[in-house]
């Protein structure tokens, strides 16, 4: 069963068009990566499979719902570039927010929390404020507070893209973890090549003015995927592909006349 | 979340009581040095200038003014501070209630708010002797509580308003995600965003409320508050007395100001600045 299915989505922002003709089809388990240079609209994708923001065209559909249908349903948890926790609420308070607004009882909460807090390994910090915390472990809280309610779909946009590079890998085998245990599926939007071509199982490459897809690329390498997976030859090649991919996409637009560009 | 990750940021070291309070003695002694400084500079001026009484009396005759009435004066800055904790609660009350409303109705706020600013912009004390016959005349209470709640609406209106829509927009979007509904936006966000800006607006109301309790009572007011008690000396030239009683409308709002700024620290211990 698709979890994501986008069709036909176009969006306008006034005269720019951010995302033109968007076909995608998710499956469940998937680990999907949009790539693409700033301004492919691969934020604005996310953030209409999300509901956050509506096409001004096409449908997109969420577990089988309307994607507005799969937001009231809690369907998705989201993840952002900013951890966007709140500082008046401890580590724990921040985890247990959309628990909270779900109703579930303390006590459940409670054992919740505790369990999302072990698995990105912050146990201790429950009653630290955010502001105590670095960037990294902040992120690791915001992951641990959209998985909480266990929803089948984790949207994440940019979420180690602040990080620095060690962080930034260590995050990626966690996060690959994370998805292993949980079983959910991850749309993930990233500006790495490198970071997309390691988690994914597949890397939808996007290219701008308009948004659109230019390809979709399938990653056969094996799992587990470990550190010494980034030392692959087929590794190598696969990151080769999705650059040359979005070198294409480049090229294509710098084919376009540059009259025709003034006036887009 | 690899083994060692938890240790990576050491928590913010939190001070004995006994440490924060020394430390604040530290910070205190400053402020402390120039306050008595100001005080020997003045009763030296007075002395080896043979400045008359009238025009400004000795620290040291306001002092034993203060002491030898003291009774009577605090009985008087105590009725006028219940006139100032009730114009503060009412006004600050009432502004609070119509900041949450005209956030929550924006078009309603952009059509009133101008009106608040201008409305603030007038000078309430000069309406005094008016507004004292409007609330139940002018010897009362309650008149001067009205003048104390006017006083204090418009700073704790203005900053609580500004601070329920000085939300992050990230922050607003993360309650779409969940979809949530207006209450709970304002409940799990845009009252806990408010709290500080909130706070800022209720300390300067607390002076505000002061002034106009004792300036309500300069133009008639109950015998035993301190605003006439300070009118009535200084108009049989008992200058001594009437800054004593002066003295003391200062000490009732600072006690005021303090227990609000004490209220803050207490509310808002998530703020990194106040929770030092």
């Amino acid at each position: 069963m698709s979890v994501v299915k986008v069709a036909g989505v176009t969006k306008q922002f006034g005269q720019t068009t951010a995302l033109q003709g968007i076909e995608l089809e998710i499956t469940e388990r998937e680990f999907v990566s949009l790539i693409g240079p700033s301004g492919c609209g691969k934020s604005t994708l996310l953030r209409i499979v999300a509901d956050l923001i509506e096409p001004s065209a096409g449908t997109v559909a969420v577990n089988g719902k309307p994607a507005r249908q799969a937001r009231t349903d809690r369907d998705y948890g989201i993840v952002f570039q900013d951890p966007v926790l709140y500082d008046w609420r401890t580590v724990a308070k921040n985890v247990a927010l959309p628990l909270e607004m779900a109703r579930w009882p303390r006590q459940k909460r409670n054992e919740r929390v505790r369990e999302m807090l072990e698995l990105v390994e912050l146990q201790g910090f429950e009653s630290h404020r955010p502001w105590q915390l670095s960037g990294g472990m902040q992120q690791r809280v915001s992951i641990a507070r959209a998985l909480s309610f266990e929803p089948p779909l984790l949207l994440m946009d940019e979420p180690f893209g602040a990080l620095d590079e060690m962080t930034r890998e260590r995050m990626n085998m966690e996060l690959l973890k994370i998805w292993e245990a949980s079983g959910s599926t991850i749309v993930f939007v990233t500006h790495s090549i490198a970071e997309a071509v390691f988690l994914s199982t597949r890397v939808v490459v996007m290219s701008p003015r308009p948004g659109r897809i230019s390809e979709v690329i399938p990653i056969d390498l094996p799992r587990p995927r470990l550190a010494t997976t980034r030392e692959e030859p087929r590794f190598f090649e696969l990151v080769t592909r999705v650059r040359e991919a979005l070198h294409l996409g480049h090229d294509l637009d710098r084919a376009v006349p540059p009259a025709q560009e003034a006036t887009a | 979340m690899s083994s060692q990750a938890p240790v990576a940021v050491q928590p913010v070291p939190r001070g004995g009581l006994g440490r924060m309070v020394g430390r604040r003695t530290v910070d205190w002694l400053p402020a402390l040095l120039v306050g008595v400084g100001i005080v020997a500079l003045w009763q030296g001026l007075i002395v080896w200038t043979h400045a008359q009484q009238f025009l400004l009396p000795k620290p040291t005759s306001i002092a034993s003014a203060f002491w030898t009435d003291k009774h009577e004066l605090w009985s008087a800055g105590w009725y006028t501070f219940q006139e100032a904790l009730g114009g503060f609660v009412l006004g600050s009350g009432l502004a609070i209630l119509l900041a949450l409303v005209l956030a929550r109705w924006r078009p309603l706020g952009t059509a009133l708010l101008p009106y608040a600013v201008a409305a603030n912009a007038i000078p309430i004390i000069a309406f005094a002797p008016i507004t004292n016959q409007w609330f139940g005349g002018g010897l009362t209470k309650s008149s001067k509580i009205a003048i104390a709640a006017i006083l204090c609406f418009f700073p704790v209106l203005v900053n609580t308003l500004r601070g329920l829509t000085s939300v992050r927009p990230q922050d607003l979007e993360l309650m779409r995600s969940y979809a949530a509904g207006n209450v709970e936006v304002f409940r799990r966000v845009r009252i806990p965003t408010s709290l500080p800006f909130m706070f800022t607006g209720l300390k300067v109301a607390t002076v505000l409320a002061m002034i106009g309790a004792v300036v309500g009572e300069y133009f008639g007011g109950a015998l035993n508050a301190i605003g006439v008690l300070i009118l009535s000396r200084s108009r049989v030239f008992q200058f001594n007395e009437a800054w004593a009683g002066v003295l003391v409308v200062c000490l009732f709002g600072l006690a005021l100001y303090i227990a609000v700024a004490a209220l803050e620290r207490a509310v808002l211990r998530w703020v990194p600045s106040t929770s030092d």
